[in-house]
């Protein structure tokens, strides 16, 4: 019997009007709503449904952050994972965090836990990445199944269809895996109070990059960020004339 | 019958929907049939209704076959003391309760619900803050590091023509004067004291709404439900149905804010209304802007009566001018829910306020940044109920203790729920608490108040809101606020009455006019559905939509006919939309439930008194930040 590990990444919520910050360094967090990543939810949800049909034995739930991440950590320990990992990281650090970093500190707490599988969700809809999966697997030399929408597990090798440009995609991959969830494979279940009060019982273990033996520098450097450029209104023209002639008046002829 | 489509659809949720909207076509052609009345003027009588109410609290689950053999057992958990709403009234009454403990060196075990994601998401205020309470609370409230940034350094009011201010004078002992007073971000505010009731040991559950009040035997509240989650929009249980918690208390304590829903049934339940007048309310409407920095004053505090409202609506705007680093302001605008005209939208006249030249000078080259709305209390002494029942209590805007020409209410709310909490610690920690019922009554709470600052200050300003109702309405009112309240203070022996209730206030549409509101610009003044999205606002797709209507065919049938639909207008966030129906003639009422930003001005100024607001799946709603 095994042992899956979940990522959860806590982002800002997705009804939330996003604005950039004043100094263009970024977008504009503090006190902002946030909650778990969609895609994370239907992760964990999976989880906890090979659990429960006892294909795996324990749910580890994984996030990468400063200290409010233990909320969503808490979120997926109510919704029935056993146990949690907070990695602490903070300030420049955290900003500068991306697929790169988050992949090589999973996949150092995969071999760590001994997981047999990894489970993600495809992307962040804050970065809309859709690497942190590909990447660990990549650096653990597991097997991947990306884009998930239907898995099963056959004694030591896992089924999954995947959603592709072209329809739907059946392959079959031996354990360890790396799973990334995407949108039709299940719904998420409620995190209810009962559920939350007991999840304040269950353990947050806390841990830094460094002691996984991760170094967070960015070989990416953020040096502006704008809003997207209002659409301008569109212009009626009479004519055909009228329209070569705006155009060339605007240079585009 | 037809799905409203959500806007954050995929694939899958949109096939689901449309199972659904199958599904709930059969068994409305089966069950609903046209009612005998519909037939009004080119309303087509023929034409199906399609059903727009499906919450239990209106077809209860008991009765529905879908429901058969669904688990409906609860979980339950006992605490000393459950607080329903965590804005100032009911984390101060958290606070205090924790405070005595420690003193008293008492185990206490409190718990607060709050239908918000987060403490601060749902609250909506000018502010204006008055320190006493806090002063009470934490002397030491710098130390903690409260958010009190922007003392008032300026104080200004105005009597707006539509090109012209007409400057009135601030003198010290007007209601209205500001000094001593912070301009404060209540929702930033509310969040930091949410932080000091958690590391007062209080057990705080943002998320999850309460739902239902829980009442043992002998008909004494016993505490609360938390809300179910997992219905579908047509009332069907869906895979991932679960039911709410119950939580149990010794008392209970009921901080909704203004015009609660569980308040509501509680005023009929336990009859706490019958020696007080019918609550009169207002809408509030909010903006924050990033402004220029050349014409940034923080600490200077303005406000206005007059244009764009006339004469006999009673409302004003205000404008602060927030010192947290940029250049901040927060402006707003309110109106009184007695106004009479169906054609007038708080929201149109807020955008139009805007263009007045005394405040588009500030706002010019400047970006807004959030919007959201609220109704608040405007009753005052003469509104308030009875506050204690056997096994509860409500505190703050709930029952109603702000002070209307201050502009002020979270300094009461905050006592009250202070005041609770003093009523309740020896009641709930004594050996025996010698109650008649089951859930405690305590209705010490109720003498405190009246011996408390709240009750002088609310009895002193108690005839200034009700002494507009008069011809000359604004000047008369303000006329009065010199005379007696500034020179007598509010001795003057008698009490005037309000007008009754606001749902009663209007006159049908055909005998008044429409009101021409200009076309927002986008620069100062903005279309409804961008401010919306401004609020962060969201909702569950797939659940019943929370505004019921005890009978869905009133809206065309009264709302409609007499008062040309007054809810697409008051709404600030246009969850009300009369649309043509699909078959032919004759119009439908659309909710848009998912756009609603818990104001409850629909449940206030619904002339049918047919909208029953109630509470949606927790963390639904708007996301405001520091609002």
């Amino acid at each position: 019997m095994s042992r899956v590990l979940v990522g959860v990444k806590r982002v800002i919520d997705y009804a939330v009007k996003i604005r950039v910050k004043p100094d263009q360094s970024g977008v504009v967090t503090d006190g902002v709503k946030h909650s778990m990543n969609p895609f994370c939810e239907i992760a964990v949800e999976e989880a906890v449904k090979l659990k429960e049909k006892k294909f795996i034995k324990e749910v580890v739930a994984v996030s990468c952050g400063p200290s409010q991440v233990t909320e969503t950590i808490r979120t997926a320990l109510a919704m029935g994972c056993d146990r949690g990992i907070h990695v602490e990281v903070s300030g420049k650090d955290y900003e500068a965090m991306g697929p790169l970093q988050i992949s090589k500190i999973f996949a150092a707490l995969a071999k760590k836990e001994e997981a047999s599988l990894v489970i993600l969700g495809k992307q962040a809809i804050d970065d809309d990445c859709n690497q942190t999966g590909q990447m660990t697997a990549a650096l653990l030399d597991w097997p991947q199944g990306t884009f998930a929408s239907e898995v099963t597990i056959d004694g030591e090798t896992v089924k999954v269809v995947r959603e592709i440009d072209g329809g739907l995609e059946t392959i079959k991959i031996s354990m360890p895996a790396v799973l990334t969830a995407d949108l039709r494979l299940n719904t998420p279940r409620y995190a209810t109070l009962p559920n939350i009060m007991k999840a304040k019982k269950k353990k947050i273990a806390n841990m830094k990059p460094a002691d996984l033996g991760v170094d967070m520098v960015s070989r990416v450097e953020v040096l502006r960020v704008d809003e997207p450029p209002t659409r301008l209104a569109g212009v009626k023209v009479e004519t055909v004339d009228d329209l070569v002639a705006k155009l060339k008046a605007n240079g585009t002829i | 019958t037809v799905c409203t489509v959500p806007s954050a659809l995929t694939g899958s949720a949109l096939f689901f929907a449309a199972q659904r909207c199958i599904r709930a076509l059969k068994t409305v052609q089966a069950e609903h049939a046209p009612p005998q009345h519909y037939t009004w003027r080119r309303n087509c009588s023929s034409a199906v209704m399609p059903r727009i109410t499906s919450h239990y609290t209106i077809f209860p689950r008991d009765k529905d076959p879908r429901w058969e053999g669904v688990e409906m057992e609860r979980f339950a958990d006992e605490a000393d003391v459950v607080i329903v709403g965590g804005g100032p009234a009911g984390l101060s009454a958290a606070i205090r309760l924790k405070q005595l403990a420690k003193e008293q060196e008492k185990e206490l075990r409190v718990c607060l619900v709050e239908k918000a994601s987060q403490i601060g998401a749902h609250t909506l205020s000018g502010a204006c803050l008055e320190p006493s309470a806090l002063n009470e609370l934490f002397p030491d409230w710098k130390e903690r590091g409260a958010p009190l940034n922007t003392p008032v350094t300026e104080d200004l009011f105005s009597i707006l023509t539509e090109k012209y201010r007409i400057p009135v004078p601030m003198l010290p002992g007007l209601p209205m004067n500001n000094h001593g007073n912070y301009i404060v971000r209540l929702g930033h505010f509310v969040h930091w004291l949410g932080e000091q009731a958690e590391e007062l040991g209080v057990e705080i559950y943002p998320g999850y709404a309460a739902a239902e009040v829980l009442f043992h035997e002998d008909g004494s509240v016993k505490g609360i439900a938390t809300n179910d989650v997992g219905i579908a929009k047509d009332g069907s249980p869906k895979d991932v149905f679960e039911r709410g918690m119950e939580l149990h208390a010794k008392v209970t304590l009921f901080g909704e804010g203004c015009h609660g829903h569980l308040a509501k049934q509680l005023y009929r339940q336990f009859n706490l209304r019958e020696n007080c007048e019918p609550q009169t309310y207002a809408i509030g409407l909010k903006e924050l802007w990033v402004i220029d920095e050349k014409k940034w004053r923080p600490g200077r505090v303005e406000h206005s009566v007059g244009w764009p409202l006339n004469r006999n609506t009673y409302g004003g705007s205000f404008l602060y001018h927030l010192n947290e680093g940029e250049p901040l302001v927060a402006l707003g605008f309110v109106v009184g829910l007695d106004y009479t005209n169906p054609y007038l939208s708080p929201f149109r006249e807020f955008q139009r306020w805007k263009h007045h030249p005394f405040v588009a000078k500030t706002l010019e080259g400047g970006d807004r940044i959030a919007y959201g709305a609220r109704a608040l209390n405007e009753g005052g002494y003469q509104c308030l109920p009875k506050v204690t029942f056997p096994g509860g209590m409500l505190i703050g805007c709930s029952p109603g203790f702000m002070n209307v020409p201050k502009i002020k209410g979270t300094h009461t709310a905050m006592k009250s729920g202070m005041l609770a909490a003093e009523a309740i610690f020896p009641k709930v920690t004594a050996e025996d608490p010698a109650s008649e019922t089951a859930g405690l009554h305590i209705p010490e709470y109720e003498d405190n108040l009246k011996k408390s600052w709240i009750w002088k200050e609310l009895y002193a300003v108690r005839n200034i809101r009700p002494s507009f109702h008069n011809y000359f309405g604004l000047y008369g009112g303000m006329v009065y606020t010199g005379v007696f309240y500034w020179i007598l203070r509010g001795k003057e022996p008698w009490t005037l009455k309000h007008a009754g209730l606001d749902s009663a206030q209007l006159k049908p549409a055909k005998e008044c006019t429409p009101i021409e509101y200009p076309k927002p610009d986008g620069k100062l003044s903005f279309d409804l559905l961008s401010s919306v999205a401004l609020s962060g606002t969201n909702h569950e797709g797939d659940q019943p939509p929370h505004l019921t209507l005890k009978d869905d065919s009133i809206p065309v049938a009264n709302n409609l006919a007499i008062y040309d639909g007054p809810e697409q207008r008051f709404c600030p966030a246009g969850v009300y939309e009369y649309v043509p129906l699909e078959t032919g003639e004759g119009m439908r009422l659309q909710i848009n439930a998912q756009n609603c930003v818990h104001c409850k001005t629909c449940d206030i100024k619904d002339p049918s008194q047919n909208i029953n607001w109630v509470v949606p799946e927790g963390s639904g709603g708007p996301a405001y930040n520091g609002l």
